[in-house]
């Protein structure tokens, strides 16, 4: 039920990763013979099977980019089902209008789904996670209310009989083909979009939301497409899934297979695709072994689901995650290469200035920043120093858009820069790092930097969904431009390993080159030397200052004294949410308040 | 006609309110929302009529009995399907954990009990009347339930350590508080409270496994619309939501009662993420 990536698409990836793109694919391939193979060996009976796993999987591939990616709960996903097959039946039924052709039916309802998977979906930009949770599901006991008590059109409890596919599909084998292909298809689609930007822009969002939106990339129109896809696939699986019954009653749709959806996805993995294919074949299999519990299933599932949750969250595709098991070289350092620079960002850029004016901005009665200005010029390091709590994380977000001032702006070349919509920071070249990294501890360092170029592609979702060119064209720059960022701070051997696996000083280079895909005009640090051994800070300190040579901002925010008057142009000092001294390294040195305040005598 | 719509909405929202609040006792003790929420309201109701009824124990001793039924259930929760998962809560994993057990018991309830709506004893032997038992029962067990909260809460040193808890349970822990132990004693306050609701709504829902998602989902409408760990916000709303659903039901019909409440719900909710009486909070960068 798969197919293998097209070679051409990821050149590059298959290199990484040493082994070819065979390795990656092969066990796609074995599925998509077994699976062509079928009728050779196997009876009708796994042929209804067979084809039942074809059905589910194709609502799964779209959920999985939901659930399994952008780790969105919507555990009532089966009203979705619902609907496609209500819509499908309904119509190739001529119920209400004049009976319409199958597959038209079938397409109808794709349409109907993708409208209603944004409708379920919407509430999830603005909601807590159980509340959208609650959400779906009171969706889906709507959905079989509704089909229940709306007689004329869907039977009520009597039900209507399910679509029946002309030939060739209308053989048990040749409507297993049909399902077969639509699978195969829906696995393609989904690989792709998980090997493209918007894969990572999901799993960002998943795990480091600010992020992701720090990087560019708008939540809500990402997931909208995503919800429109979701939604479109799963309706046509329900329209699948009434033709595979034959006849469909409201009592058909449960709960249960929205479980069974979830398990499906959660006991291959997060962010994975094979993991989930593998879930659900599984799945849809296990009962036939089963056949004396068949009224425990539900119970059976809802345990199998607890036990998944509590004792593998990262489910079948980490078990099988040989590469990321290799012991990684111990003592490695990190040895930035200043002078890959200026291939990396392009020298002699002059993007204006970046300014606070009188910015103020309180939480309750604390003044977190009081009448704070600002100019951080490019081609400089400006230092921002002040005890805990003077206000200079507190000005990086204002920047960065995620307070909004009450009084006062910050500007970019004289244009005012907009407060909370964060993803316009990075149009405007303004990149930032955090002071607890925040990465997707469970993709690669790769894609974690390409994270960072996310808003230089051009190709759209749909371009991606069928890999064409542009598509393609944009994957090999993310990737091209990252292996060169990672080569720049040093990293460019750990790019393929798991995120999550590297040491805390190793993170905050990372996020240094997930800033630096941007191009940066300015760059935001926040503490980048926290949690670094002497050495590191001295190879940080350098790579700052060729940054900034190559025409880039850097507004760098630390308690190590040593590294600002080491290499800041400029150095703002705040306390207590105002600026106390403003100056050249040296001035600030023998300023006696900042002293007496800061420094220590 | 409108005596019978508010006496049963304000019956039904009580019992709302009363799942409401038992949300809130676990959410204020773990930060964690739990689907068993309306799981142990059903319980409630299959255990009273299951002891009394099926097993011929006198009232009282079946009432406490299914109470215990709820606390131990609540306690369950918190080993199972809470603890686990606390240290990663950022994975909303709970959402998933709390699901599967609500299931376990739901699914064990309709296998073991019954897949039918079974009869729930009336409590006090007297004749049926206009404003009957089944009508003031949730009632008086919804105000039971807030004056004794707020006795708790506000008289007893374990309802202050519960305060503490709920308003920062790492200073809690620094000041020496027990917290786990408060987590669990929360959780198993928690069961009662929705044991009490499902024992005390019984003669209107009867002793049904399926009123488990009902319950859950009706059960979160108060939660979400008065703002979370707000009990008094959940009552109002609770009683908001069953008159709201009882007058629909009465004029429009049943389905569409449904669909009602349900946009309503998102549509309020939407426009009003963190309830009718929330504020919103700062998000942390």
């Amino acid at each position: 039920m798969t197919q293998t990536p097209t070679v051409q698409s990821r050149p590059a990836r298959a290199a990484v990763f040493g082994a070819g793109a065979f390795a990656h694919a092969w066990p796609f391939l074995a599925l998509l013979v077994i699976g062509l193979t079928l009728p050779l060996f196997a009876g009708g009976y796994w042929g209804v099977i067979a084809t039942r796993a074809c059905v589910y999987w194709v609502l799964v591939a779209g959920l999985n980019l939901m659930v399994g990616f952008a780790g969105q709960l919507a555990i009532g996903w089966v009203a979705l089902l619902t609907l496609g097959a209500y819509t499908t039946s309904v119509l190739a039924a001529g119920n209400v209008m004049p009976a319409l052709h199958p597959y038209l039916a079938l397409a109808i309802a794709g349409a109907i789904g993708a409208v209603f998977g944004v409708i379920v979906g919407l509430p999830a930009l603005r909601l807590r996670t159980f509340y959208f949770a609650i959400t779906t599901l009171g969706f889906a006991t709507i959905v079989t209310q509704i089909a229940l008590a709306w007689q004329s059109v869907t039977g009520g409890g009597v039900g209507v009989p399910g679509p029946i596919f002309p030939a060739p599909f209308d053989s048990q084998w040749g409507f297993y083909y049909f399902c077969f292909g639509l699978a195969a298809i829906c696995t393609w689609m989904t690989m792709n979009i998980a090997a493209s930007r918007f894969g990572r822009a999901l799993t960002a969002i998943r795990d480091a939301e600010v992020a992701a939106e720090a990087s560019g990339i708008a939540k809500p129109a990402l997931l909208v497409t995503v919800f429109l896809f979701s939604g479109a696939v799963a309706a046509i699986s329900g329209g699948l899934f009434a033709s595979l019954q034959s006849y469909i009653t409201p009592d058909a749709f449960t709960i249960d297979l929205s479980v069974l959806f979830f398990i499906a996805i959660l006991i291959g993995g997060r962010g994975s695709i094979l993991g989930p294919v593998l879930g659900t074949i599984l799945l849809t299999v296990l009962p036939e072994f089963a056949a004396p519990l068949v009224a425990w299933s539900t119970f059976l599932y809802a345990v199998l689901l607890l036990v998944i949750v509590l004792a593998m969250p990262g489910g079948i595709a980490e078990l099988i995650d040989f590469k990321n098991r290799r012991p990684l070289q111990s003592n490695r350092a990190i040895v930035p290469r200043p002078d890959l620079l200026p291939r990396l960002l392009g020298t002699n850029r002059d993007p204006g200035t970046l300014t606070l004016e009188q910015v103020a901005l309180s939480f309750g009665g604390v003044h977190a920043v009081d009448g704070l200005d600002l100019t951080i010029r490019p081609g400089e390091v400006h230092g921002l120093i002040g005890p805990n709590g003077s206000g200079k994380t507190t000005t990086l977000n204002v920047i960065s858009g995620y307070y909004a001032p009450q009084s006062g702006t910050a500007k970019l070349d004289g244009v005012v820069l907009p407060a909370l919509v964060r993803h316009t920071r990075a149009r405007h070249r303004i990149a930032r790092t955090f002071q607890t990294p925040r990465l997707v501890g469970e993709a690669s360092v790769l894609d974690n930097v390409m994270i960072g170029g996310t808003i230089d592609g051009r190709g759209t979702f749909a371009e991606s969904l069928l890999s064409l060119p542009r598509h393609r064209r944009d994957e090999a720059m993310l990737h091209e431009t990252a292996m060169l960022a990672l080569a720049t701070v040093g990293l460019e051997s750990l790019a393929a390993v798991r995120a999550d696996r590297l040491q805390h000083s190793e993170l905050r280079f990372v996020e240094i080159a997930r800033g630096l895909m941007l191009r940066p005009a300015f760059l935001l640090l926040d503490e980048p030397a926290a949690g670094l051994s002497a050495e590191e800070i001295t190879r940080l300190g350098a790579f700052l200052v060729a940054i900034a040579k190559t025409g880039t901002g850097v507004l760098l925010v630390e308690h190590h004294a040593d590294l600002i008057f080491d290499i800041c142009h400029h150095v703002t000092v705040l306390n207590l949410g105002k600026m106390l001294a403003a100056g050249t390294p040296a001035e600030i040195r023998s300023h006696p308040e900042v002293v007496n305040a800061y420094l220590g005598g | 006609m409108l005596e019978s719509i508010v006496s049963s909405g304000v019956a039904i929202g009580c019992i709302y309110a009363l799942i409401g609040v038992t949300y809130n006792v676990m959410f204020s003790a773990s930060r964690v929302f739990s689907f068993t929420a309306g799981t142990l309201g059903m319980i409630g109701g299959v255990l009273g009529s299951l002891f009394i009824l099926r097993t011929g124990m006198p009232i009282a001793l079946g009432f406490v009995l299914a109470l215990a039924g709820g606390a131990l259930l609540g306690v369950v929760t918190e080993i199972v399907a809470v603890r686990p998962v606390l240290k990663s809560l950022d994975q909303h994993l709970y959402v998933l954990s709390t699901l599967a057990l609500a299931l376990i018991v739901q699914q064990y309830t309709a296998i073991e009990w019954s897949t039918e709506p079974q009869p729930f004893p009336r409590i006090f032997d007297i004749v049926r009347g206009g404003f009957d038992q089944q009508y003031w029962l949730p009632m008086l067990a919804c105000a039971a339930v807030i004056v004794g909260l707020e006795l708790l809460y506000r008289h007893t040193l374990v309802g202050h350590a519960f305060l503490a808890i709920a308003e920062d349970n790492y200073a809690a822990r620094a000041l020496g508080l027990p917290e786990r132990g408060l987590r669990m004693a929360s959780f198993a306050l928690a069961g009662v409270i929705g044991a009490l609701a499902g024992f005390a709504g019984g003669q209107l829902l009867l002793a049904f496994f399926a009123n488990a998602p009902l319950l859950t989902f009706y059960g979160f409408v108060p939660v979400a619309l008065g703002g979370m760990g707000n009990n008094r916000g959940a009552v109002v709303a609770g009683l908001i939501l069953g008159l709201f659903q009882q007058s629909a039901n009465f004029l429009v019909g049943g389905i569409f009662a449904s669909v009602a409440v349900f946009a309503a719900f998102i549509v309020v909710l939407l426009a009003f993420p963190e309830g009718l009486a929330g504020a919103p909070v700062q998000r942390r960068v």
